[in-house]
């Protein structure tokens, strides 16, 4: 191994590179903004969705048909869910987000707990959202 | 950018397992990272045994006593054993934070160690901090004034001088900013959390007088506004400062000065 890496270049530019990621502990407030990104992410693919479903209502009986034949199917109501969590999850990490720009709940306990409101808010609302939802049907 | 992956040259491999001290009954597993500049070959982690019958409470007296009696290569740094000189920063136990006054006891398992996140490897625990003291430097971190020089010193207010509470304390150890995902990804245009903390200690400083210029040097989408609230600086300040919420501040700042 040594000669095939052998010493070359400048003690500068050999330095590696610390772990970062692979290493840190998991922090709620971390996860919490992983989250945040990944869902804002989600969000584009299910307003695609929506788009879709709007658009197929609105060009004739046959598209619609299909559309929300792949949306009402288990699958598609997975995904549904997931969307709606989603929207919901990203909404209260946007509240979080306005309290905390506004230098309040910083402290802690307080950030765990926001951020623990802004995960039990999500999910709460999204089953809200579905019990509400299969209720009207 | 964000990079999830580590560079090829800087993926860590399994290391040396060194021998058990012998005889000893409380015996605590290390596993620390090791990388030599002078034999070409990629970062290892090396596992240790200490006798901590025979050590101090402190993680850094387990790394005292891995380097007296065991391995003497091993390197790192270390100053005030104390918690004011924030030499022996370091990833301990996932966490960045002080050796000197992270007790051994606290963590539960096998005691794993890295140097600070996501900043290149000068040797084994010892990072490369030339960026983060030239950040530090960026802010102008000593009084500006255009006022007449008082005949005796600046003046403060009992108030005003309260104002530099949970402030001033920072030792500039790079705990909280080489915790920071926006650090490791922007680090090259984002001041990151001990900068901008110290920045606020001057913005708020009653007897400094270019707060408006300062506002100004920071008025920009990567050196201020690259910190979105992830709050990891705050958890690994081992002096319990809340560099996020001194980030906050000047936001705020920024604000209120165009209203």
């Amino acid at each position: 191994m040594a000669e095939a890496n052998s010493v070359s270049g400048t003690p500068e530019s050999r330095r590696p590179l610390s772990p970062h990621l692979q290493i840190y502990r998991p922090m709620l407030t971390m996860m919490m903004s992983i989250m945040h990104r990944i869902t804002g992410g989600a969000l584009y693919v299910g307003t695609l969705l929506l788009a879709w479903w709007l658009i197929a209502l609105a060009k004739d009986a046959n598209a619609f048909a299909i559309a929300n034949g792949f949306l009402s199917s288990i699958i598609g109501r997975l995904v549904m869910f997931g969307f709606t969590w989603s929207l919901f999850h990203h909404l209260m990490g946007g509240l979080r987000h306005f309290v905390w720009e506004a230098g309040h709940g910083m402290e802690h306990p307080q950030r765990e707990y926001l951020a623990q409101a802004t995960l039990a808010g999500g999910l709460v609302l999204t089953v809200l959202v579905w019990i509400v939802a299969y209720m009207v049907r | 950018m964000v990079e999830l992956a580590l560079p090829k040259n800087s993926r860590p491999t399994v290391g040396k397992t060194w021998p058990r001290p012998e005889k000893a009954t409380n015996v605590r597993e290390f596993r620390i990272y090791r990388w030599n500049p002078d034999d070409g070959a990629n970062p290892r982690i090396d596992t240790y045994y200490v006798d901590m019958s025979d050590c101090g409470p402190m993680v850094l007296d387990a790394l005292l006593w891995i380097k007296n009696k065991v391995d003497p290569t091993l390197t790192f740094r270390r100053s005030c054993r104390e918690g004011i000189c924030g030499s022996c920063a370091m990833n301990i136990d996932g966490t960045n934070t002080l050796a000197c006054t992270k007790d051994t006891l606290s963590i539960s398992s096998v005691v794993k160690i890295y140097p600070l996140p996501h900043m290149p490897v000068v040797k084994d625990l010892v990072p490369d901090l030339t960026r983060f003291y030239a950040q530090h430097a960026s802010i102008e971190p000593y009084l500006k004034t255009v006022s007449p020089k008082p005949e005796k010193e600046w003046l403060q207010s009992h108030e005003d001088r309260v104002k530099l509470d949970g402030l001033y304390e920072c030792i500039l150890c790079a705990c909280c900013s080489t915790s920071c995902p926006s650090y490791w990804w922007n680090g090259d245009r984002y001041l990151g959390p001990a900068a901008l903390l110290q920045a606020y200690r001057w913005l708020i400083d009653s007897r400094d007088e270019a707060t408006g210029e300062r506002l100004d040097n920071l008025e920009d989408p990567f050196r201020l506004y690259r910190c979105h609230t992830i709050m990891n600086c705050a958890k690994a300040c081992p002096k319990g400062l809340n560099p996020a919420k001194a980030i906050a501040k000047i936001k705020n700042m920024m604000i209120e000065r165009q209203m």
